[in-house]
């Protein structure tokens, strides 16, 4: 299976261990992400009000861009990316009136239908690969290891684009429990974590964290599961100082080291909180400087 | 008699505007609390969305002053849950608007302290969207 795929800037910035883990997994799957030959930035916020239409200009420039290189449909990982494009997506279905518009004032060039699909990593594994290959790929089961998977925002809302229930979403927990991980859930994994705050109201994102991670603990997880480069660096860097921080993981992260795949190309070592010393508890990697 | 709710025709232009920068129509709202109840960042507003939308409503003053409007931060939970299907996130989204074509950016480039480098692009690039005209 092979798909087209867009980074986004975040992905070749602060989340890179993400995008290694990701093509690691989808290798072992057979499946194969080809980045788009151009791309821009998404633009990362959907514009809410009616005329500001400039602002839909980036998403729907990429979308240009993929027809020019062949493609109709459009794989990325990153909750943002994912969240523009597919409303930029919608609106170009809905509005081309607006494209039009658009198309004008940039001299023409940006001819756009809305017909292409916008696929989050998480829909391609759950309905183009499904949990049942994904349980068979599984050499090491997170067997004892309890996660609390975390949604966030961008994944689920507006409903219109969201890919799962924005009240009871399952995918992250499903897909945990197809690694043999123990999942347990509470009213904040669907809660913001105050985004882009944490550039200068970071306060406000400290407090969501500390909320969120502490409902974790008190539900006996062991560990944050997310998708989001976001919400990532947010619950990566912001945990209240009082007690050891909870290790924070993408989810591909932990679908290599349940396929067995060696942990170097799995960027465990790119984090703020240590991952290492969960993943020798529960024997999932060896302790540095054991024996092999 | 006659008891009039604004004073002079500012409020009643404002509200006019946000209605057609946001495609809502406010008076459908039943101030039933939802979009309160369910922000996540209700604790640091200094007008919750429901009063905001009653303050525009009953033109009083002051709602482009509001704090509310920086803290919101677009999450949609508001949206997805209001009973009535009024998309409160466009709503504040359109007194950011009208409030930075008024008064012009709210973060400074230049403000940002030297550690913003180390930051996600998605962070930088989604604040200076939502603080800038
Ligand atoms: S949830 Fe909807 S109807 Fe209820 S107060 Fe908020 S905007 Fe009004
Ligand atoms: S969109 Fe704004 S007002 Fe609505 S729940 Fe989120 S932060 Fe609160």
């Amino acid at each position: 299976m092979q798909i087209a795929y867009y980074p986004g800037c975040t992905i070749k910035a602060s989340a890179r261990q993400h995008e290694g883990a990701a093509l690691a997994v989808l290798r072992a799957l057979g499946v194969e992400l080809r980045e788009m030959e151009e791309w821009n930035c998404c633009g990362v916020v959907h514009s809410l009000t009616s005329d500001n239409l400039i602002r839909h200009m980036a998403p729907v420039r990429v979308f240009a861009r993929l027809r020019e290189q062949g493609n109709n449909e459009v794989a990325t990982l990153c909750d943002m990316c994912f969240n523009t494009l597919a409303r930029a997506n919608q609106l170009a279905h809905e509005h081309p009136e607006q494209i039009e518009a658009m198309s004008v004032t940039s001299g023409g060039e940006l001819n756009y239908d809305g017909n292409s699909g916008v696929l989050h990593l998480l829909q391609i594994l759950r309905d183009r690969v499904g949990w049942a290959k994904i349980r068979a790929r599984v050499r090491r089961p997170l067997r004892g290891l309890t996660v609390y998977p975390y949604y966030g925002c961008k994944l689920l809302r507006p409903s219109e684009i969201g890919i799962d229930d924005p009240e009871t979403p399952a995918v992250l927990r499903d897909l945990m429990q197809a690694l043999g991980a123990t999942v347990v859930e509470g009213s904040l994994q669907t809660q913001c974590c105050g985004a882009y705050h944490v550039v200068d109201r970071e306060e406000l994102v400290a407090g969501r964290v500390a909320a969120t991670t502490a409902q974790a603990r008190e539900r006996g997880s062991e560990a944050i599961v997310l998708s989001c480069p976001l919400c990532h660096f947010n619950f990566d860097t912001l945990q209240p100082q009082a007690s050891a921080p909870l290790p924070v993981f993408y989810y591909t992260q932990l679908m290599g080291l349940a396929f067995g795949l060696e942990p170097g190309e799995l960027g465990l070592d790119a984090h703020h909180t240590d991952l290492l010393p969960l993943l020798e508890q529960h024997n999932l990697i060896r302790p540095k400087g054991g024996p092999a | 008699m006659t008891i009039t709710m604004r004073a002079g025709s500012g409020p009643d232009e404002l509200l006019h505007k946000v209605e057609v920068l946001s495609e809502q129509h406010l008076a459908n709202c039943y101030q039933c609390g939802t979009c309160a109840a369910t922000c996540p960042l209700a604790a640091q507003m200094d007008l919750l969305p429901d009063m905001l939308i009653r303050h525009l409503l009953f033109g009083l003053p002051g709602v482009l002053e509001r704090r509310t409007l920086w803290v919101c931060v677009g999450c949609e939970s508001c949206t997805d849950r209001c009973p009535r299907g009024i998309d409160v996130a466009r709503i504040i989204e359109a007194l950011r608007q009208i409030r930075l074509q008024d008064r012009g950016d709210e973060l400074a480039v230049a403000q940002l302290p030297d550690a913003a480098r180390e930051l996600p692009p998605i962070a930088l690039v989604a604040s200076l969207r939502r603080h800038t005209g």
